[in-house]
């Protein structure tokens, strides 16, 4: 066996130990530049009763989850058992932001599926997910007393991410 | 029911190419003709079996049945014919599926025209391609299944990415594909040779048309992805640096490093050891481009949506199959010997530095396409590596690679003389100089690179045309000229673009006039029109020159209903010299609009340049002494021997 060939075959095994590596990192888990700061406000008609209007600052001195949602995306499908499971053990309330979407689809699909929000409110034309850098549905955002972001998940809420960083954050927050 | 058919194809070809490649390849060490001989019937079909499931997958495409996941996720009933079947392979798991056919094809390809070859080497080859099936299709059928259903079914699909609602849909990815996976042949072919322990010029041979067929198909479809990027996009940009991009550009130049390479194991039984290095390589850059897309570590427009576990999965087949022929070739590479000898001013000399600068254009664009993942992964943050780094070390390395490019196909074998070659290219150098440095008054004004990059390409179109009154006059003779022509187009439309482009942003209202290369466009109104599946606004352009009026462009901006995204469709007025590209961006307050306007001096003769050679390419691979190989087989050996 050559020196050459065992040198190629070195660097072929760096390059793999690289690639592995990289499969542990998100690259689409850029920083938010939201976290750690306030909320944007919002003030916006609800899906069941859009005479009514809910304001995120009503929401002041509790922590609460706004989860992002749309009646045509497949992964929030995904994510809606833990939702509901998350609805039912009452440990945080969630509020629905109904992204981009008819709403007679959105309430079709509540119905279809369950429904896991206090309450799901209308941004029909995305303008507060712009305000929230929304850049893909679904999304989850912890916020905490005084109304500032502290965690940001890019899609789906699984049971693990739920157990691990939702959940022990929320308790740490609402002791805050 | 037909989705669960298509599922049960694709398990009977898991099986098919698994037996396939192990009676194969254990028949190949053991001399056993019988097991060989199932190799040829199985690899064909395992070919059918897939296309079987590919045309499953392609019906419930057609007649929308969206519980099934895969076509729920990338189809929507309002959505055009055409662009549900190409909607098959819009996603991860369908363009999987297209790619494990593509590979069926060629294996299948292989098994038909391997006649002339001993059974043995024929076994391995296809034993191989066998065993790379049975990885994806094993890939596929845990990690990505095409035909997972989802019930209850969705009312309507969730539609397919609107950028991917082109005509460049229906031929990019096939056209990409088959060049990718057909450097799975010279990698099969060199994996057998050095499983036999021969490698030499007849092996170089058999590999040389399989090559530069894989490499006539990458070539056209690269051209086809960047200008549909160029037209769908609406930034009028055509090569974005983008890793994806990058991804298929790296085995396009170690393949085309290859087909160098080859002709010198061919000609001469030289350089060996390093081809069946490139043979390699070539698709491990493949593999490589398809793990960047597929596992998600680097963020790109192409990347599909991100599962760990196929990364892993993928990463798996990734150090499978190139460490393994890596391993063997460690093995095995004392056995290679050396061929002959040459002189340092030589073809031979030529043609290694030929190779020497394309593998590292292949380093660099390696370089910066991992740096932002071995960064990451190092703990230094997130940076993006851009343009700027790309066009910075890779003129530096083209044109060099350019200047023997015209030198190369002149020089002789074993032996060249450089007075003599200066003596005939004399003339070829003064006149690309002249006229090169003399060309940019012509468009306007003078710029250094211009001058350059026109010297350069004059250069490479006068020393190919004196090859041909030197050289032998064989068709594969007239496709390399034809192929370094091309080049040589292309260079011209890379440069005048870079150089004499125009662009400008105008906030326009009806009425209002903006001038830009020379042309003046006019924007006389913006219309409402329904499409299938999308709502747009029209605008009217009327463009003009010196007054007189040319043509009326519509550039339209779209809203996809069911994605709720918006997409510029530019307006386009091609020509041989120039294309006037306009594109409508925002509504404005007060009826205004964003309009982009762009004037592109030749930038179409960069795809040009890449179909010539392509075309080149094409001429090359058909030489007919790869068609009467059995008896060039017999010559070669003497002259191997000699």
């Amino acid at each position: 066996m050559s020196s050459r060939a065992l040198w190629v075959l070195g660097i072929f095994v760096a390059l793999v130990a690289l690639l592995a590596a990289g499969l542990t990192l998100n690259p689409r888990e850029v920083p938010s530049p939201l976290v750690g700061k306030a909320a944007p406000p919002f003030e916006l008609p609800l899906l069941s009763e859009p005479d009514k209007r809910f304001a995120s600052k009503d929401r002041l001195g509790s922590v609460w989850l706004l989860n992002v949602w749309a009646s045509w995306c497949v992964s929030c499908r995904d994510e809606h058992p833990v939702l509901l499971e998350l609805a039912k053990s009452g440990a945080v309330p969630i509020y629905g932001l109904n992204y981009k979407d008819k709403r007679e689809d959105g309430l079709r699909w509540l119905a279809a599926y369950g429904d896991p929000y206090r309450l799901s409110v209308i941004d029909a034309e995305g303008r507060i997910g712009i305000d929230y850098g929304v850049y893909g549905v679904p999304e989850t955002y912890v916020i905490d007393k005084r109304g500032f972001i502290r965690y940001k998940q890019i899609g789906p809420v699984t049971r693990e991410t739920l157990a691990q960083k939702i959940l022990p954050l929320v308790g740490q927050l609402s002791r805050e | 029911m037909i989705p669960e058919l298509g599922q049960v194809a694709l398990s009977l070809a898991l099986a098919v190419a698994l037996f396939a490649s192990v009676s194969a390849l254990a028949g190949a060490e053991k001399s056993n003709a019988e097991w060989m001989a199932f190799a040829r019937p199985a690899s064909q079909s395992l070919t059918l079996l897939v296309a079987f499931a590919f045309g499953c997958l392609v019906h419930a495409f057609v007649v929308n049945d969206f519980s099934v996941a895969y076509v729920a996720n990338n189809s929507n009933s309002a959505l055009p014919l055409q662009y549900r079947v190409a909607g098959a392979w819009g996603g991860h798991e369908g363009s999987l599926l297209l790619w494990t056919l593509i590979l069926g094809v060629w294996t299948s390809a292989v098994a038909l025209f391997s006649r002339h070859l001993p059974e043995e080497m024929a076994a391995r080859v296809l034993g191989v391609m066998n065993l790379i099936s049975t990885g994806f299709l094993a890939f596929m059928l845990f990690t990505s299944n095409p035909f997972d259903r989802l019930l209850p079914a969705p009312a309507d699909g969730r539609d397919l990415n609107p950028l991917l609602q082109d005509p460049g849909m229906v031929l990019h990815p096939p056209m990409l594909y088959m060049g990718y996976v057909g450097f799975s042949v010279a990698f099969s072919f060199a994996v057998a040779a050095l499983l036999a322990g021969r490698l030499d010029a007849t092996w170089a041979r058999w590999s040389r048309p399989w090559t530069t067929v894989a490499w006539v198909f990458l070539t056209i479809g690269i051209a086809l992805g960047s200008g549909w990027a160029y037209y769908e996009l609406g930034w009028g940009g055509w090569w974005f640096w983008d890793p994806v991009e990058n991804a298929s550009f790296m085995p396009w130049l170690c393949g085309t490093a290859l087909i160098h390479s080859l002709a010198v194991t061919e000609k001469r039984g030289a350089f060996r050891s390093w081809t069946v290095l490139l043979a390699i390589f070539a698709f491990a850059l493949s593999l490589l481009g398809t793990f960047l897309v597929r596992s998600g570590v680097l963020t790109s427009v192409h990347a599909f949506a991100v599962d760990p576990k196929r990364g892993v999965f993928i990463l798996g087949l990734f150090a499978l199959f190139v460490g393994g022929a890596l391993a063997l070739y460690a093995w095995r590479t004392a056995r290679i010997g050396l061929g002959g000898s040459f002189a340092p001013v030589s073809r031979e000399s030529f043609l290694l530095a030929n190779n020497v600068l394309l593998a590292a254009a292949a380093g660099t664009v390696f370089l910066g396409t991992l740096y932002p993942l071995a960064l990451d992964a190092l703990g230094g943050g997130k940076i993006s590596v851009g343009p700027q780094y790309f066009e910075a070390v890779f003129v530096p390395i083209m044109a060099p690679a350019l200047f023997l490019m015209g030198i190369g196909p002149l020089a002789r074998w074993k032996h060249s003389s450089l007075p003599e070659l200066a003596v005939l290219l004399r003339w070829a150098l003064a006149v690309s100089l002249t006229l090169g440095l003399l060309l940019p008054l012509a468009m306007g004004s003078w710029k250094p690179m211009v001058g350059f990059g026109l010297s350069l390409a004059l250069w490479v179109v006068l020393a190919s045309l004196l090859s041909l009154r030197k050289g032998a006059r064989t068709r594969s003779q007239y496709g390399m000229v034809v192929a370094h022509i091309g080049m040589a187009v292309f260079v011209v439309g890379v440069t005048l673009v870079k150089g004499y482009e125009a662009e400008k942003d105008a906030r326009m209202r009806p009425g209002d006039t903006v001038e830009v290369g020379g042309y003046s466009f006019l924007l006389e109104g913006v219309a409402d029109v329904a499409g299938p599946n999308y709502q747009a606004a029209r605008a009217k352009v009327s463009v003009s020159r010196e007054g007189r009026p040319l043509r009326v462009l519509h550039p339209e901006r779209r809203l996809y209903t069911v994605q709720q995204s918006v997409m510029t469709e530019a307006a386009i007025d091609t020509g041989l010299t120039r294309d006037l590209y306009v594109s409508l961006g925002d509504p404005l307050e007060g009826g205004a609009w964003l309009v982009k306007v762009q004037y592109k001096p030749f930038i179409d003769w960069i795809w040009g340049g890449c179909l010539i050679m392509a075309l080149g390419g094409l001429l090359a691979a058909t030489d007919r002494r790869y068609r009467f190989s059995l008896q060039a087989k017999q010559d070669n050996v003497v002259e191997a021997a000699a």
